[in-house]
């Protein structure tokens, strides 16, 4: 880490510098946005938000994307636990799949899905043998959500259990409490806000799902077609109902980093994960 | 400062290929093609460049739609070419195609079906059977039309149960966006059967398909057109590229690969 620069000549022209970068970077993410906002009168907008069609993709956009974080937590929260308290060989190999949906195009991710989930995927037999035909359902929505957006609950939730002072652990130890009950409650509680902050993250990612969504699900009004896909779609015919949709996305997206901020002021898995990074 | 030299001489290395391109007259025509060209396409672009003073085709292959959308968007295309008339009319109420669009080939739907054929279709009256699972364009997307057209013309068909057309919809599983997201789709076997053009059976997907002839009187006859993008900075090139497709040479190519020439059919 560098220190501050002395106050100065340099100083200034670097505070000018970073401050006209900041302003550009602020200006080139918040203009699309305004952009979204502007292009529908509220009047119209509300209209559009009332039309059937968007409120069965918005049903199933919420269910799905609820039902794949509470997957992901349930999952992920042994592993994240594992990774930050034990050593074992091949870990790092571990850490990396484990982050690797968040790099890997989504498109590749539902080309994957396909060929494992799949009828004639490599556990299509077997899915088959137990009576489940995973592509084109609402599951294969579910699923392709969980594939993208676990990491970032585990990578929030492994940081925050990392982060818990080990002078607890050997408290609780001390007094004989099981490595389970300790996590349970003393790790899990002081690492609550990251935990919070990463299933918020996932859910968020997971209401944005689209390649994974339409390559291994499909698109199926009111089955597969959650809000990015009807927005894809609406996009190619009828332009005002995609920016109504998008509007809402965004007000939903943005609600919820919004109430992790207020929940977790210090977490959210940006400043968790810096922080991780910084040990 | 180091640093701020070093992003200098970084964006001159990235800028000079560039640079070096803007030296030459850059003659690259831009066509704009529904998805189902895509192969027969591919092909005639090499014509064009080979003529004299040819210029270099890139294209951007996408359900008609989307392409429609974009250009209306602003996307720099010189010629558009739809799989129906519907989208070509959307740009040209909009005055963005010059001229008058020329049909320059037909084609026909057909349904496939995987080789394992694991939902035992042999007839098209099996696509109503309970549980196919069908996938077809989505309306907006031409082949998505095309096939709503198709069902309801088999579906009015002697020997067709009644009831037809509606349970062959209710059997969709999935609309696609364009119609080789279709034929993906069936090719892998996670569906059943699809609705796409004949010219989509191309020699790289026809050994994973079988193939069930929609007869005539049941088919839908769609029609291709294309133009010259309006205010296409490179109009002599680009119709240069609508005449090698309009010209015998260019039907020639289309017609091998399952297309129907213009001329030649009703």
């Amino acid at each position: 880490m560098s220190t501050r620069g002395p106050a100065g000549t340099a100083g200034d022209l670097g505070t000018i510098v970073a401050a006209g970068a900041s302003a550009v970077l602020v200006g080139f993410l918040g203009f699309p946005l305004a952009a979204l906002v502007l292009r529908v009168p509220p009047g119209e907008l509300i209209r559009r938000l009332l039309d059937p069609a968007l409120l069965e993709a918005l049903r199933l956009s919420l269910i799905t994307s609820v039902a794949a974080t509470v997957v992901v937590v349930a999952l992920g929260i042994p592993i994240a636990y594992l990774l930050a308290t034990r050593d074992f060989p091949g870990k790092r190999l571990l850490e990396v799949l484990i982050e690797l949906p968040m790099v890997l195009p989504p498109t590749v991710a539902g080309v994957g899905l396909l060929l494992a989930f799949g009828r004639q995927g490599l556990a299509g037999g077997a899915l088959d043998a137990v009576g489940i035909s995973v592509p084109f359902t609402t599951l294969a929505v579910v699923v392709a959500q969980v594939f993208v957006a676990a990491p970032f609950f585990v990578s929030a939730t492994r940081a925050g259990l990392s982060e818990v002072d080990p002078r607890y652990l050997d408290a609780a130890a001390t007094l004989r409490s099981s490595p389970s009950r300790t996590l349970l409650r003393v790790m899990l509680p002081l690492a609550f806000p990251s935990l919070l902050a990463g299933a918020a993250m996932t859910w968020a990612r997971a209401l944005g799902e689209f390649g994974a969504t339409i390559t291994f699900a499909g698109n199926m009004p009111g089955v597969t077609q959650t809000m990015p896909l009807a927005v894809y779609i609406a996009l190619q015919s009828d332009l005002d109902a995609a920016v109504a949709m998008s509007v809402l996305l965004l007000a939903l997206s943005l609600g919820v980093l919004l109430a992790v901020r207020l929940a977790a002021p210090e977490l959210t898995p940006l400043g968790a994960r810096a922080r991780a990074a910084s040990r | 400062m180091m640093r701020l030299r070093q992003v200098v001489l970084l964006s001159a290395l990235l800028a000079s290929p560039a640079m070096a391109q803007g030296a030459a007259p850059a003659r690259v025509v831009t066509v704009f093609a529904a998805a189902s060209l895509t192969e027969a396409f591919r092909e005639l672009g090499p014509m064009l460049s080979g003529q004299e003073n040819g210029a270099a085709v890139r294209f951007n292959f996408a359900g008609s739609q989307q392409l429609a959308v974009q250009i209306e968007q602003g996307a720099r295309a010189d010629v558009f070419a739809a799989a129906d008339q519907r989208w070509m009319e959307y740009l040209r109420e909009r005055k963005l195609v010059d001229r008058e669009p020329r049909i320059f080939v037909h084609n026909r739907l057909v349904v496939i079906v995987p080789k394992s054929n694991p939902a035992r279709i042999r007839r098209l009256e099996d696509l109503a059977k309970r549980g196919v699972k069908l996938v077809v364009g989505a309306e907006a997307v031409p082949v998505g039309k095309y096939t709503r057209d198709a069902i309801q013309k088999l579906a009015g068909q002697a020997g067709f149960p009644p009831g037809y057309g509606d349970k062959v919809l209710a059997n969709v599983v999935s609309q696609e966006e364009n119609v080789k997201s279709v034929v993906a789709k069936v090719q892998l076997a996670e569906a059943d059967a699809g609705f796409v053009y004949r010219s989509d059976v191309t020699r790289q997907v026809a050994r994973y398909l079988d193939v069930l002839e929609i007869p005539n009187e049941s088919n839908v006859l769609a029609s291709y057109p294309i133009a010259v993008v309006a205010g296409s900075s490179n109009g002599k090139a680009a119709r240069a590229f609508v005449d090698l497709v309009l010209s015998q040479e260019g039907q020639k190519v289309l017609a091998a690969h399952g297309l129907l020439p213009a001329g030649a059919t009703p």
